[in-house]
């Protein structure tokens, strides 16, 4: 994933500044119970909504089955709607793709509409080390960008700024970027989605590029779709002459008719609406009619070591709706940023991990960034089970080995418990320096004991009371 | 190797062997609409949720039609109107705002400077107070629809309004570039409160039309 992450503190210890911040906690307090709320409310008012969520799943499950079939099918289709399909493995061999196909239009600048894929392979930074600037055009990606920040929630990804905040962002960035914000700006939130219409008007009457992903592709007909609020996707994904759509090869889905499944719990599950504001679908290229180059770029980038997991495959499902996060106690405490990831809460602790490998520190500690309440298995629209994939991982972590000490300590038992004589000698001299024993352990043990006491080893081994004392 | 051949080994290879023919089908046990089966319902409920999501909601009969796009133009002080070039020529016809009727060329800075466009719609879908336009009769490109920030458009009941997602789908095309639009443009971006008006139409004035 992006070098942006790299060298990432573990999430405990992230997580532990996160919580000090009560800016921050209070900011994703509001945001998060305002939105849990919405979300029951248009979930309860669809009395099928158990059975759209088992069509949901079982609509992934079985495209995953088939995923090489279906790429191939969705490859057929978008390529005779005009189209040109690429595969990429990494994130490298994506990011270069791009690059490449914006030096062939001879621009140097990209519109782009959010995207969770072109943030997982850091295609900005990419593109601005090819000499390209790409413009984030979704206010929350705007925010981000410029406060020079990192993304800290799927759909919100400004959720850790609240409106005091994201005024003075504006006021002090948007020259740097374009056209600056108007003066007297308040931090009123229609005055401020004005300010992000001023500026970004500009970039989309004069863009001849854009990047996209897609919320989901269609096999039988090679439609992409894109699920959004603003009009800042109907923007990008009309107004240029080239588009570039860079799309993880999850979300294939084989027919048309999948759709009504999942447009009715995509937006009651993320923004909480009956349906959202825009939604833009599209196949191919269309003479005269919004782009006249259309690209999809098919990315991998470790999805496929995700699907070869048989328990952890089904975070492959994911619709990125985010309704994990928003009800997640463990989020709304830490924030995004503890995670280390473009993928938070929930999700992005058993995303993440497959995603990367579980080597580093950080992604090592994600499968522990829960309590295991279950809360996000509720909400998912498309049922993946967060808490068994966690548990699974965990499995994982500890089988690549603990710390040495700890690793030293087990075999030293299990020597001891082999061998009789050793052991009796050995609880005869833990029993006689009981005086001598500390509260706490001492080295790496400390933290353990910092909230559990230490047992209490008795006097006498009970081998040696039972002999003196049997009947 | 191609990185096409590598992805798709990898597939095989996480998928281990080939998966047999399924013979269930999908489950798909879910409701095909939750809105009742009645026209002046439906209508009643595409209505409600229109207005809920704060797009401007007005009736009025075909014979009235003409009349009432002037009169919202006028309320509006339209002074450019953009249309497609196949909009029924009767519906602008008590229009005094200078027409830009779209022949292709019209390029977005020319609309960004345009007050107001009118187009129809392919349909609309009661149960989420969605219109769909899918670049056919009397809609136009899809910049069209995008670019100037007052959007009038027509739907004819009740030939044009069906219950639900599930029944909208079967009557679109997947070949013709469809936008589903459910109430003005809007953002949830800042603490997740929803403000209506970012880039696309800030307004979105919809005209429900029944037969006289």
């Amino acid at each position: 994933m992006t070098g942006t992450f790299l060298g990432m503190p573990a999430f405990p210890q992230a997580a532990e500044r996160a919580v000090r911040d009560g800016q921050l906690r209070a900011n994703l307090r509001h945001a998060t119970h305002t939105i849990r709320d919405k979300r029951a409310r248009a979930v309860a008012e669809l009395p099928d909504w158990a059975e759209l969520r088992a069509a949901g799943k079982a609509i992934k499950d079985h495209t995953l089955r088939h995923l090489d079939r279906y790429l191939v099918q969705l490859e057929e289709s978008v390529t005779a709607a005009g189209g040109t399909v690429h595969w990429a493995a990494d994130a490298e061999e994506a990011n270069r793709i791009v690059a490449d196909l914006v030096h062939a239009t001879a621009e140097t600048e990209v519109v782009k509409v959010k995207s969770m894929a072109t943030q997982e392979i850091g295609l900005n930074e990419a593109l601005a080390a090819e000499g390209i600037t790409a413009y984030e055009t979704d206010l929350a990606e705007l925010i981000v960008q410029l406060g020079d920040d990192r993304p800290s929630h799927i759909l919100v990804p400004a959720i850790h700024r609240n409106r005091a905040e994201i005024r003075e962002i504006f006021a002090e960035r948007m020259a740097d970027w374009g056209r600056p914000a108007p003066e007297g700006l308040t931090d009123s939130p229609a005055e401020l989605a004005e300010a992000a219409r001023l500026h970004l008007r500009e970039k989309f009457l004069r863009a001849q590029v854009a990047v996209s992903g897609a919320n989901f592709m269609v096999a039988e007909t090679g439609t992409l779709v894109v699920v959004e609020s603003e009009g800042n996707g109907r923007m990008c994904l009309t107004l240029p002459r080239t588009l570039i759509s860079v799309v993880g090869i999850e979300k294939v889905v084989p027919t048309w008719r999948d759709l009504e499944v999942f447009l009715q719990l995509l937006p009651r599950s993320s923004t909480a609406e009956r349906m959202n504001p825009y939604t833009s679908l599209w196949t191919g290229t269309t003479a005269g009619d919004g782009p006249s180059e259309f690209h999809l770029v098919l990315l991998d980038n470790g999805r496929t070591a995700v699907l070869a997991d048989q328990v952890g495959r089904q975070a492959l499902r994911c619709i990125r709706c985010s309704a994990c996060l928003n009800v997640c106690p463990v989020y709304e405490r830490a924030g995004g940023h503890a995670y280390g990831s473009v993928y938070p809460g929930p999700i992005g602790a058993i995303l993440t991990p497959q995603l990367r490998g579980t080597t580093s520190p950080v992604d090592a500690s994600l499968p522990y960034a829960s309590s295991l309440c279950g809360a996000c298995y509720d909400v998912c629209p498309v049922a993946i089970d967060i808490p068994e994939v966690l548990v699974h991982l965990r499995e994982r972590v500890t089988e690549q080995g603990g710390h040495p000490m700890e690793r030293a300590a087990i075999a030293a038992a299990g020597y001891v418990l082999d061998h009789p004589a050793l052991l009796t000698a050995a609880e005869r001299l833990a029993g006689r320096t009981r005086a001598l024993h500390p509260r706490r352990l001492p080295g790496p043990g400390r933290a353990w004991t910092d909230t559990r006491d230490l047992p209490e080893v008795p006097a006498e081994p009970f081998r040696d009371w039972w002999r003196k004392n049997r009947p | 190797m191609t990185s096409r051949d590598l992805i798709l080994g990898r597939i095989r290879a996480a998928l281990g062997e080939p998966a047999p023919p399924e013979e269930q089908p999908l489950p798909r046990h879910y409701l095909t609409t939750h809105a009742p089966d009645e026209p002046a319902a439906l209508l009643d409920l595409l209505h409600r949720n229109l207005a809920d999501y704060r797009a401007r909601v007005h009736r009025c009969t075909d014979v009235e039609l003409p009349a009432r796009i002037a009169e919202l133009l006028a309320t509006r002080g339209t002074r450019t109107v953009a249309v497609p070039p196949d909009l029924p020529p009767d519906w602008l016809g008590a229009v005094t705002a200078e027409r830009l009727a779209d022949d292709g060329t019209l390029t977005a800075a020319r609309l960004d400077a345009v007050d107001s466009v009118v187009t129809g719609c392919a349909l609309a879908i009661a149960e989420t107070g969605t219109i769909v336009l899918d670049a056919g009769p009397g809609q136009g490109r899809r910049l069209l629809t995008l670019v100037p920030d007052h959007h009038v458009c027509v739907v004819r009941a009740p030939e044009q309004v069906v219950a639900s997602v599930p029944l909208a789908l079967p009557r679109l095309d997947p070949a013709r570039p469809q936008t589903w639009i459910s109430g003005p443009s809007a953002t949830s971006d800042i603490e997740l409160d929803r403000v209506e008006g970012v880039h696309g139409p800030r307004t979105l004035e919809v005209l429900l039309v029944t037969p006289a």
